[in-house]
């Protein structure tokens, strides 16, 4: 049963994805393998590329202008900006019509599930709507059983940051009688289907919805809801409450589980398919083999239902994400890539790793392997741990996403440019 | 002296609520200032056992009688804050046989049941028993929700007309005529509940009668009126498990040392403890060492300790006092037994009253005996009720047991609400509105948060501790911010966001000392969650005065004009 490729990927998020795809245009042969399921339904769904500076500045306008003064080793500075060019190009064309923000190199301000407003890059189509530098007022919406969206207090917040319109709130209670404590896919299921399914509620979810909604309404021109606007169609969804209510609708993107994200996964899986790339997900790779002089990875090792089974490439693609996706793991004595064994540069005391402020300047938040520009991992020397290995996205190290809203960004651009480098290199 | 007498009770941990309810149901008219939250200092801060006295059976065997009777006490009248899950004291190879023994000996005496087990039988109980351990002896050891019963305390006082002001810090004491009469107040944000944002006010609040019962603090009110009180305050650093690895209490069945404990805590166990002289209650080192011996030593008894997730770790600073002369030198022999200093008798100083020593299990009784004392002072003649009336949620047993309605809410969470809650269940429970779960990790419902603000305000640790909201996994990650959309719309935007700021920070601070492996990558989720899908952190990060402070930080500088306005001809 042997299996051998020109490029294997490891990892099936925003980056494995993005490279995967990168080194099947340059003509590779090319197999994905992920573990589990990706943290694409962790984020919010945005595509951010730099909304701060490393030393808090911003919100940015242009994140391209910033990527210059970008310190040595930050994934940016390794890949040059015509990856992250090409990397969102790349992202523009597997989306196609269900992103926007690729019209202008400024950033979209974005209301945020708390009322704060955030920079992006690429925003989902069913997000466009709602851009804090609208000057439309917004009425948002929120639902009675699905916390974390308090829509009166995210408008009270949007208006005291000054945006340029009139932000007003409202609780309702979904059209469908829900238990106490619904999921929040529920929301999205019951508004696919435009049905209850059950004696209690007749006729049309949606327009149900829109019967409590439009009642709150008293000139707004566009309506926002938390980000359960359906799951597999979110289109038809909005289509229908836009008709309806005979306004814009935008969804307010939320946190976990989120909808953007598992539209998103669902697209780029399906885009994986359409460019030939293999897919296997479920099993996890637990180890490699090195080449006789052990400059090179010949095979990696996956666990196929306790049976080893070894998956040869000329390029690998280590995509395995960060501390979240568990690319990046640590216990008390110190951090590691536990794949590869790649070198984690990380202070010998853990009591390092963090700052005492909830939002401080976290060493942990920039843990990941120390590429080349070439993206190959390199060792605690400086020198290249393998030749035909490199990484991508959050398995990187020298760079806080969370802080510098960079996360897809770093993705795109580093999946990209460790796709193509590998594609190019069979 | 007006009809009625009154005290001022200064401290709202375990005893000063429990004088607080004591005296109130005596018919006193009482006062109770805290300086932080109900239970700030060393009450939420303790590991959480309920003694059965077991562990001062060969030492301090007074203290084990007192153990064994409050702890029946507390298992009537707290029922909802106790869960009996017995103990074990447990033998490893290395341990001194004649010690076990002498320990055995000693809970006879002391009239504390015990069984000895097999180091087979012990493991069938708890599996994760290592191996080697020879044998145990099985007491009535139970876990306690301190916070819960400190707030029931609390509770019992108002319902008997006391008043009850937290975050009011006492800043001077008021001697006239060479008499204690009371104590000058600043209300962090007015009288009454915490407010974010309000104005403090001060308050000189006059008694007939004045309570210390501030602990490890103790020294501070009595240097404000000259009095030496020689309080030793004595760190201990408790680290909490992810799970609950055992379902009784363990017990190393040694004569006394470090990292000898694991109680089993609601979905937690807790790991204890070390005993380091401090010199400030308030600021000393909290150390790694001191989490790692936790783990290192505990996992001698539980070998999965080794490899288990902890999600946080907590110092409690215990308020040990020895008299004059003593001079013990190390901390850990300093008696655990409990000291009534009468200023007028002591330091010629009347109308005050100092409590120092004691434990947490024994806080009803330290509470009765001061109150006995007052009264006695004061010419009142009452007597101590609360060994029977039981405490609030806790009265009436059927109500947890009957096939009761479930308000509409799934099993799990139904049930471990009405454990919180006890008898309080219905009344806090049955709304008619939606009430949804805000913290998936402890099951907790609108409802009861919504019940736990309107008894506490803006502050939401106040709402944690009743509550458990935000206690679990993810350490607030998925809730805190659920939480604190609550306080909206009665209270502003503005207030709601200083109070989430409070919370989230709390809950960091703990967190810190367990971030490694599966916590660490916890952790990076809920700053991934909070700063890039919420951007909480470009607002909070000029307030934590990290990185930069500049005005845009504030996001009321922000050019909305200058960001993409949307596509041209788009929707």
């Amino acid at each position: 049963m042997a299996i051998e490729q020109e490029v294997l990927v490891v990892g099936g998020g925003l980056a494995g994805v993005t490279a995967a795809v990168s080194a099947a245009r340059t003509g590779a042969d090319v197999r994905l393998v992920s573990y589990k399921q990706p943290t694409l339904r962790n984020a919010s769904g945005l595509i951010d590329v730099l909304g701060y500076t490393p030393d808090g500045e911003g919100p940015l306008v242009d994140p391209f202008a910033a990527l210059d003064d970008l310190p040595e080793g930050h994934p940016y500075e390794r890949v040059g900006a015509d990856a992250v060019e090409s990397g969102l190009a790349l992202f523009d064309d597997l989306t196609d019509s269900t992103y926007e923000g690729n019209h202008t190199e400024r950033n979209a301000l974005i209301p945020t599930q708390g009322g704060r407003v955030k920079p992006t890059a690429r925003y989902p189509a069913s997000v466009a709507a709602g851009l804090a530098s609208d000057e439309r007022d917004a009425l948002l919406v929120g639902f009675e059983r699905l916390v974390g969206f308090d829509a009166p207090l995210s408008a009270a917040r949007l208006n005291a940051a000054g945006a340029p319109f009139e932000a007003r709130g409202a609780t309702v209670e979904f059209p469908v009688a829900l238990s106490a404590d619904p999921k929040v896919t529920r929301f999205a299921h019951l508004l696919d289907r435009d049905e209850a399914g059950e004696e209690r509620q007749e006729g049309s979810v949606r327009r149900a919805l829109v019967e409590r909604v439009v009642t709150h309404l008293d000139g707004e021109q566009r309506v926002g809801f938390p980000a359960v606007l359906g799951d597999d169609h979110p289109e038809e969804v909005r289509a229908d409450l836009e008709a309806d209510l005979g306004v814009d609708v935008f969804e307010v993107p939320m946190g976990p589980p989120s909808l953007p994200g598992l539209r998103l996964e669902d697209r780029l899986y399906d885009a994986l398919d359409a460019e030939g790339v293999r897919i296997e997900t479920g099993n996890p790779v637990v180890g490699y083999e090195a080449g006789a002089d052990g400059d090179r990875v010949e095979a990696v090792a996956v666990d196929r239902s306790g049976a080893t089974v070894p998956y040869a490439a000329e390029q690998f693609v280590l995509a395995t994400g960060g501390l979240v996706g568990k690319g990046i793991d640590s216990d008390r004595e110190g951090v590691e890539e536990p794949v590869f064994d790649c070198h984690v540069g990380h202070p010998p005391d853990r009591y390092d790793w963090f700052d005492d402020r909830a939002f401080g300047d976290h060493r942990f938040a920039r843990f990941g392997v120390d590429p080349d520009r070439e993206l190959r991992p390199r060792n605690g020397r400086g020198a290249v741990e393998f030749d035909n290995l490199r990484a991508a996205g959050a398995v990187l190290g020298n760079y806080d996403f969370a802080a510098e809203k960079s996360g897809s960004g770093v993705s795109l651009a580093t999946g990209f440019h460790a796709g193509r480098l590998a594609g190019e290199n069979t | 002296m007006g009809a009625t007498p009154s005290v001022l009770v200064i401290g709202g941990g375990s005893t000063g609520c429990g004088i607080a309810r004591d005296l109130s149901m005596r018919g006193l008219s009482v006062t109770l200032v805290e300086q932080g939250n109900l239970t700030h200092g060393t009450t939420g801060r303790m590991h959480g056992l309920l003694h059965s006295g077991g562990r001062y059976a060969v030492a301090d065997q007074a203290s084990a009688e007192e153990c064994i009777q409050e702890t029946r006490v507390l298992e009537d009248i707290a029922s909802h804050c106790v869960e009996e899950t017995g103990g074990l004291f447990v033998k490893r190879p290395e341990d001194s046989e004649e010690y076990f023994e002498q320990k055995l000996r000693g809970c006879e005496e002391c009239g504390i049941p015990t069984e000895v087990l097999s180091g087979r039988e012990a493991r069938k109980r708890e599996p994760y028993l290592a191996a080697d351990v020879d044998k145990a002896i099985a007491v009535p050891d139970g876990a306690v929700d301190p916070f819960r019963l400190c707030v029931a305390n609390a509770a019992s006082a108002q319902n008997h007309g006391a008043r009850i002001e937290t975050h009011a810090e006492v800043t001077d004491l008021l001697v006239e005529a060479g008499e204690v009469v009371g104590a000058e107040v600043t209300h962090e944000s007015g009288p009454g509940t915490r407010t974010h944002g309000k104005a403090g006010t001060t308050e000189r609040i006059e008694a007939d009668h004045v309570i210390n019962a501030t602990g490890a603090w103790a020294g501070r009110i009595g240097d404000m009126a000259g009095l030496d009180v020689n309080v030793r305050p004595s760190k201990g650093v408790m680290t909490v498990m992810n799970v609950r690895q055992v379902d009784t209490v363990i017990n190393r069945c040694i004569p006394k040392g470090n990292a000898d404990i694991v109680v089993p805590h609601e979905t937690t166990c807790i790991l204890g403890t070390t005993d380091e002289e401090v010199e400030d209650p308030e600021d000393y080192p909290e150390e790694e060492w001191e989490v790692d011996l936790m783990i290192d030593e505990l996992s001698k008894l539980l070998p999965v300790l080794q490899e288990a997730r902890t999600i946080r770790s907590y110092w409690g600073v215990r308020p040990l006092y020895e008299p004059p002369g003593e001079g013990t030198a190390d901390s850990e022999d300093i008696t655990r037994d409990f000291f009534l200093l009468d200023h007028a008798d002591r330091d010629g100083l009347p109308g005050l009253t100092t409590i120092v020593g004691g434990k947490f299990t024994t806080y009803r009784m330290m509470a009765e005996d001061i109150s006995d004392h007052v009264c006695d002072r004061l010419g009142v003649s009452a007597s101590c009720r609360t060994a029977e009336v039981p405490l609030p949620g806790s009265r009436d047993e059927r109500v947890l047991d009957d096939a009761m309605d479930e308000f509409g809410l799934t099993s799990p969470v139904a049930r471990r609400s009405k454990q919180r809650l006890g008898d309080r269940a219905s009344e806090v429970l049955d709304t008619d509105g939606p009430n949804p779960v805000i913290c998936s990790c402890e099951g907790v419902t609108r409802a009861e948060v919504q019940d736990a603000i309107d008894q506490s305000g803006t502050d939401l640790n106040a709402v944690r501790i009743r509550t458990r909201a935000s206690m679990g996994n993810c350490q607030g990650g998925f809730c805190t911010h659920a939480m604190a959309q609550e306080l909206h719309p009665e209270y502003e935007p503005g207030q709601a966001e200083a109070a989430l700021d409070e919370l989230y920070q709390e809950r960091w601070k703990g967190q810190r000392h367990g971030l490694w492996g599966e916590q660490l990558s916890q952790a990076m989720l809920s700053y991934a969650l909070h700063a890039t899908t919420m951007n909480r952190d470009h607002a909070t990060r000029s307030a934590a005065g990290s990185r930069t402070a500049s005005d845009a930080d504030a996001g009321e500088t922000v050019d909305f004009e200058a960001f993409d306005g949307g596509a041209p001809g788009g929707d």
